[in-house]
């Protein structure tokens, strides 16, 4: 009997509770406000880019008066000499990062963990973190200054320029090739983030249990033998971690380097879905269309990152969230 | 434990390479912005004429000398494109102190609403925030939306579109829990309300975090460009970042249309006064970040 009026009571009590908590927390949704006004107003309403990208709107024309015109712009793409285009090289230049920037950090923290004198250690780290800090455009600046091909009566080629120059005999003008731009944006990404990179896999390698080395030591191991069948392991569930994540964002190859490195000629190798989607939005005023190429990455990106994120787990890793 | 540590030819080996390569990596990373500093002192031919050098120089007669000249950086100040660098400096600087400031308010005050366990609505808060981070409407609805709720082509558009970092407020959260329950409840059993424990036990006891992820933001304004270039159109409002991109990217093309190109060495200061105040700031933010801020952080 008793039980039976619990169980009757209990929504009711359950209900004032509820309500009681919200009065209780009244200041806690107060200072819940800004920051909730700002993700529904800034990352909330600018979902409405679906419908945006079933119009047909263009600068100059008032939204409402823009046609509707379903998934047209989204065939329209598909179907352009365009889409394969930006595919292809938004896939090269992610493809050239994961295979070819990706392993550097977790060797860049291995080499870092080896060194046992800690100011030398500070020092290095302290180097190689600056790049990450400085702004894009800095780096970018100084790239093409390295790059910079032509020389002159009064001047000389960029420093990369002569050096390529003096080994074989012709200068490669970097910013104008649609294939050694490539090379020029993944050389650029490793000298600023390779450092940054190191960073979880350094956290990752404090976690090693100091008495795994002890007991190797006394086994006679070398140093050598200790970095292969401790160290390597002991980070292993991180770089897969990371690998399976970093593929989830296959597609997002960044906007400001791109953008920067830009220019008319290597423009077509260059090309990605952001940078296009600025070129053809933001310069062109194409606002339809170019919502419907943004709107298809987003939902690929999406799509990508689930996938990989439930990887993660379903390898035994956590995941990001 | 052993006590006496024996190094086998091969630890030596290994040590020495490990060495090596590391101390050529780090040169190698820094060596550029050396370069651009020691370009920007040196004399205008001998930065023309030479490809690499790490000491500011000149040429003489017979051979080169070290050289010391701020010539460049007096025509920075001085020179045609002064007004247009100072201005943007102004613009910068503004944004970046008022931007920080915006930003850890909003910051703060989401991640301490969301730190409490027992709040309803919180998960479904979090759950916006995580979703809001692997999905948006993308560049041109949120430029629209900028445009409509007229702040194209205003100052607040560098600031209140980016007012949020979805992960900084994340790790802030995590700080903000992990702050003694103890405290919190004394204090409230004192009668002061969840503002007053935000605003005088929280806040106070979590000022070195913030103070990290305000130099973060900070860095970002510095640093960026991306909304500049989608929020601005008049190029009197221009940030330091884009008068920089603007002198440094000046070309022949101009020159036939009657603009004077710049000096090699200004582009160089220019690079220069674009970099230095992160470096100032640099000593205090890697105190912080390999303190493991960064690391492991968004977990609902």
């Amino acid at each position: 009997m008793a039980k039976n009026a619990k169980a009757v009571a209990a929504p009711a009590v359950q209900k004032k509770n509820t309500w009681m908590q919200i009065k209780r927390d009244k200041w806690m949704y107060a200072l819940l406000i800004p920051g909730v006004l700002y993700f529904i107003i800034f990352h909330i309403i600018p979902l409405w880019g679906i419908f945006i990208a079933m119009k047909d709107y263009y600068a100059g024309v008032p939204f409402f008066k823009a046609e509707f015109v379903g998934f047209d712009n989204f065939v329209r793409f598909f179907c352009s000499a365009g889409f394969i285009r930006l595919l292809r090289n938004t896939l090269i230049i992610s493809i050239m990062n994961i295979v070819f920037f990706f392993p550097l950090p977790i060797i860049l923290a291995l080499l870092l963990n080896e060194i046992k004198v800690q100011w030398y250690k500070k020092a290095l780290q302290t180097l190689v973190y600056v790049p990450h800090f400085v702004s894009m455009v800095v780096i970018a600046s100084i790239t093409m200054m390295l790059l910079k091909s032509g020389a002159t009566e009064t001047s000389s080629g960029g420093a990369i320029y002569e050096m390529t120059k003096a080994i074989s005999g012709h200068g490669e003008t970097w910013m104008e090739s649609k294939v050694a731009i490539y090379w020029v944006l993944l050389v650029q990404n490793m000298w600023k983030e390779t450092g940054w990179g190191t960073i979880i896999f350094l956290a990752a390698l404090a976690g090693v249990d100091v008495e795994q080395y002890e007991a190797a030591i006394v086994d006679g191991a070398s140093r050598l033998q200790q970095l292969i069948y401790i160290t390597v392991p002991a980070i292993m569930s991180t770089v897969v971690t990371m690998f399976i994540l970093r593929m989830g964002s296959v597609l997002n190859t960044g906007f400001e380097q791109i953008i920067l490195m830009q220019n008319d000629v290597n423009r077509s190798a260059t090309e990605t879905f952001d940078t296009y989607v600025y070129n053809i939005g933001r310069v062109e005023g194409n606002y339809g269309y170019s919502s419907a190429v943004g709107l298809f990455k987003s939902i690929v990106s999406l799509i990508c990152i689930q996938a990989s994120n439930r990887l993660a787990k379903h390898v035994g890793q956590e995941g990001l969230f | 434990m052993i006590s006496i540590k024996r190094k086998t030819l091969g630890d030596i080996i290994m040590d020495v390479v490990v060495y090596v390569i590391l101390t050529i990596l780090a040169i190698l990373m820094v060596i550029p912005f050396i370069y651009v500093v020691a370009a920007s002192f040196s004399d205008e031919v001998f930065m023309a004429k030479t490809p690499m050098f790490l000491l500011p120089m000149k040429f003489t007669g017979s051979g080169v000398e070290n050289h010391f000249s701020a010539a460049a950086y007096e025509t920075v100040f001085t020179g045609t494109t002064s007004k247009q660098v100072i201005r943007s400096l102004f613009v910068s600087i503004g944004i970046t102190v008022i931007g920080t400031m915006i930003n850890l308010f909003f910051t703060a005050t989401m991640a301490y609403g969301l730190s409490r366990k027992t709040l309803i609505g919180k998960k479904f808060m979090l759950n916006i925030v995580l979703f809001t981070m692997v999905f948006g409407g993308g560049m041109i609805p949120t430029f629209l939306l900028v445009r409509n709720l007229g702040m194209y082509d205003t100052y607040a558009s560098l600031i209140i579109p980016g007012a949020i970092s979805a992960y900084n407020m994340l790790i802030v959260r995590n700080f903000f829990i992990e702050l003694p329950q103890g405290l919190e409840e004394a204090a409230s059993i004192d009668g002061c309300t969840d503002i007053g424990i935000f605003v005088k036990i929280a806040l106070p006891l979590s000022l070195p975090c913030l103070a990290t992820f305000g130099l973060f933001y900070a860095v970002g304004h510095w640093n960026g460009y991306m909304t500049a270039l989608l929020y601005l159109n008049d190029a009197k409002k221009y940030p330091f970042q884009l008068v920089l991109r603007n002198i440094i990217t000046q070309t022949a093309q101009d020159q036939i249309e009657g603009q004077e190109l710049p000096e090699e060495t200004l582009k160089m200061a220019v690079i220069v006064i674009g970099t230095v105040p992160i470096l100032c700031v640099y000593p205090f933010l890697q105190k912080h970040f390999a303190a493991g801020v960064m690391v492991g952080a968004i977990k609902g």
